[in-house]
């Protein structure tokens, strides 16, 4: 039973959820609302989940002295600072929220700069695959070198500027590179589109059949 | 320099130019004058050609009224400035004003209405004065049990469901079915058993989406066979999750296979836990996890957005064997850069079942190159009749909303 009603759920809401795609007229139209309600309860109730759990791991981290406990320390106290003004609403009248609150103070000065900061690293991260990528080590690689070089280029001002005086405006990097994107690139993109599609529904189908019972552990 | 107006020298040429400035002033202020008056009083003329029915696959309770626009609407006199749509119960009996469009409009959804009783409708063309269209109607709104606009999407669902299920039969059977080698997930035995040599963990990326993305659903089935093989190895698996609702679905999973494996008391709660619901606090965390637990192999199956990147890259950095693979196309460069072995698209969504070599499983990855196989040959078709605007067989595949 331990498998076979989670396997009945899973069914159920499945084909009702593929006949209400096709019918327009109420109770059918208001499942999905109805499902995303739910969701949403439930969603909030998991955040409470969360971060217990956040709590107890990083807790016993600390209590056992694990390795990389003081990182564990300065997430108890960050998320205990941060939930404790925002809900005793210290330091503001009506809500955490308002501009120069001690809530919003934490939030623009430490938190806004360090995801910045993380964010920002994918330039150098950027630069260091471009790297790695754009060798021409083979036939597939070389490809990839030109056609980067041919879309870096067109994108830029002096992209343009180089191939002006070229009187056939197809020659342009620009021209050339718009091509790219447009064409090759677009058509890869959607060939991966439709594959995903296509997987997207094969994975529906072995769950709302039971033939993929994976994630109730088995085969 | 003389600063002077009225000079002897200048006055030769301003007295050219100042009647020439005055009498394109005054020609300006009467054309102004001119625009502001009214010219027309007289009534636009009226829409015409007024229909109003059920708006057809819809829910019900609304009616959808078109009409042929007024002459003196962008063209004519071009006096119209808008419509008004009149609404009554009766023939005879008052209308009422249910909605306005601008201009160059000619058509409007009353959502106003109830189902199954009588209405009648006027449309009103607008300037200074009005005119009214014919009255239209009686009509009455209905919700459809079926959506006809949908019904390529219906035979198609059917198609490849029907497909879905011969293969697995045939499967079932014993019939042998190719599935074209994936080297990512050939690669996953390799991987463990080298975290396993080298005593370092195994860290296991569902993506940052929820559990209602398909993706993140995909990612579970194969964490689920993934932690299999871990725990028959017995090495040590992390699951550092995004979302809360994940990670619970992920304990669940993984302690299922743990328990498959004959290996229950290996299961360790706290290698699945919740880190971040934040974007780049989350890249950071698992950045740090990579670097301080040296993990030996990182799988990042899932729903990625620019955080892809800052993960690879780190692990790449760290000497971590990587598997990757998703369907956010835009992420995909990132990790064929920065990962050994990268599952495109489709491969991602089959690489649960490719993990598992049940024939039935595998019976629904054939049916799914079976149904791309029939798609390819549409788009050849659909090629081929666009280059000769044939536009009957392109319509065949138009979806409605």
């Amino acid at each position: 039973m331990r498998r076979e009603i989670p396997l009945f759920i899973t069914a159920i809401t499945g084909v009702v959820f593929i006949i209400a795609y096709f019918i327009p007229h109420p109770p059918f139209n208001q499942i999905q609302d109805l499902f995303q309600t739910w969701f949403q309860i439930i969603a909030a109730f998991a955040i409470i989940l969360g971060v217990l759990n956040l709590m107890v791991v990083n807790g016993d981290k600390v209590y056992r002295r694990s390795k990389g406990w003081g990182y564990s320390v300065i997430i108890i106290l960050s998320f205990l600072v941060m939930a404790g003004i925002g809900t005793f609403k210290l330091g503001s009248k009506a809500s955490p929220l308002e501009e120069g609150t001690p809530f919003m103070y934490l939030f623009y000065n430490v938190y806004y700069p360090l995801t910045s900061t993380v964010f920002a690293l994918l330039a150098f991260f950027v630069a260091s695959a471009s790297f790695r990528a754009f060798r021409a080590r083979n036939k597939e690689a070389a490809l990839l070198l030109t056609a980067a070089f041919f879309v870096m280029l067109g994108r830029v001002p002096i992209g343009d500027y180089l191939t002006s005086w070229i009187p056939l405006k197809w020659l342009h990097l620009s021209t050339i590179a718009n091509w790219i994107m447009a064409y090759p690139n677009m058509a890869a993109q959607r060939a991966i589109m439709i594959g995903i599609a296509l997987g997207i529904i094969s994975t529906s189908l072995r769950l709302i059949l039971g033939i993929e019972r994976s994630y109730l552990g088995g085969d | 320099m003389d600063t002077r107006f009225w000079t002897k020298e200048k006055c030769k040429w301003r007295r050219k130019v100042l009647p020439l400035t005055a009498f394109i002033i005054l020609l300006a202020l009467w054309g102004t004058i001119r625009a502001q008056s009214p010219v027309d009083t007289l009534p636009p003329s009226p829409p015409t050609e007024v229909t109003a029915f059920d708006t057809p696959n819809d829910a019900g309770k609304n009616i959808t009224i078109n009409w042929k626009l007024s002459t003196d609407d962008g063209a004519g006199r071009n006096i119209v400035k808008g419509y008004d749509i009149l609404r009554s119960e009766s023939q005879e009996g008052k209308f009422e004003v249910v909605g306005s469009v601008v201009a160059g409009i000619s058509t409007f959804q009353d959502d106003k209405v109830k189902n199954r009783r009588n209405y009648f409708y006027k449309v009103r063309a607008k300037d200074h004065t009005s005119s009214d269209s014919p009255t239209v109607g009686p009509v009455q709104a209905s919700g459809q049990w079926y959506h006809k606009g949908k019904t390529v999407v219906l035979i198609f669902v059917v198609i490849f469901t029907a497909l879905v299920i011969y293969f697995v039969e045939s499967a079932k059977k014993g019939k042998k079915l190719y599935v074209r080698p994936i080297p990512g997930m050939d690669a996953v035995d390799e991987a463990v058993g080298r975290a396993t040599e080298m005593g370092r963990p195994i860290l296991y990326i569902l993506g940052l989406s929820t559990i209602s993305d398909v993706a993140t659903i995909a990612s579970l089935t194969i964490l689920g066979r993934v932690a299999k093989k871990v725990a028959e190895f017995q090495s040590k698996l992390l699951v550092p999750c995004y979302n809360p609702i994940v990670m619970t679905v992920a304990q669940e999973v993984v302690k299922n296979a743990y328990l498959d494996a004959g290996r229950p008391d290996s299961y360790d709660e706290s290698n699945i836990w919740f880190l971040s619901s934040s974007q780049f606090a989350y890249a950071a965390g698992v950045n740090g996890i990579m670097l301080r637990e040296k993990t030996a192999t990182n799988f990042y199956l899932g729903m990625f957005y620019a955080e892809s990147l800052i993960l690879a890259e780190t692990g790449n950095i760290a000497g971590s064997i990587q598997i990757a693979g998703t369907d956010a196309v835009t992420q995909l460069p990132f990790f064929i850069t920065s990962c050994d072995y990268t599952l495109i698209g489709e491969e991602f969504y089959a690489a649960s079942a490719y993990l598992s070599r049940e024939p039935k499983l595998l019976g629904s990855i054939k049916a799914q190159d079976w149904g791309k196989a029939g798609l390819i040959a549409l788009i050849i078709l659909g090629g081929f009749f666009a280059s000769f605007h044939f536009d009957t067989f392109i319509n065949l595949f138009t979806v409605g909303h």
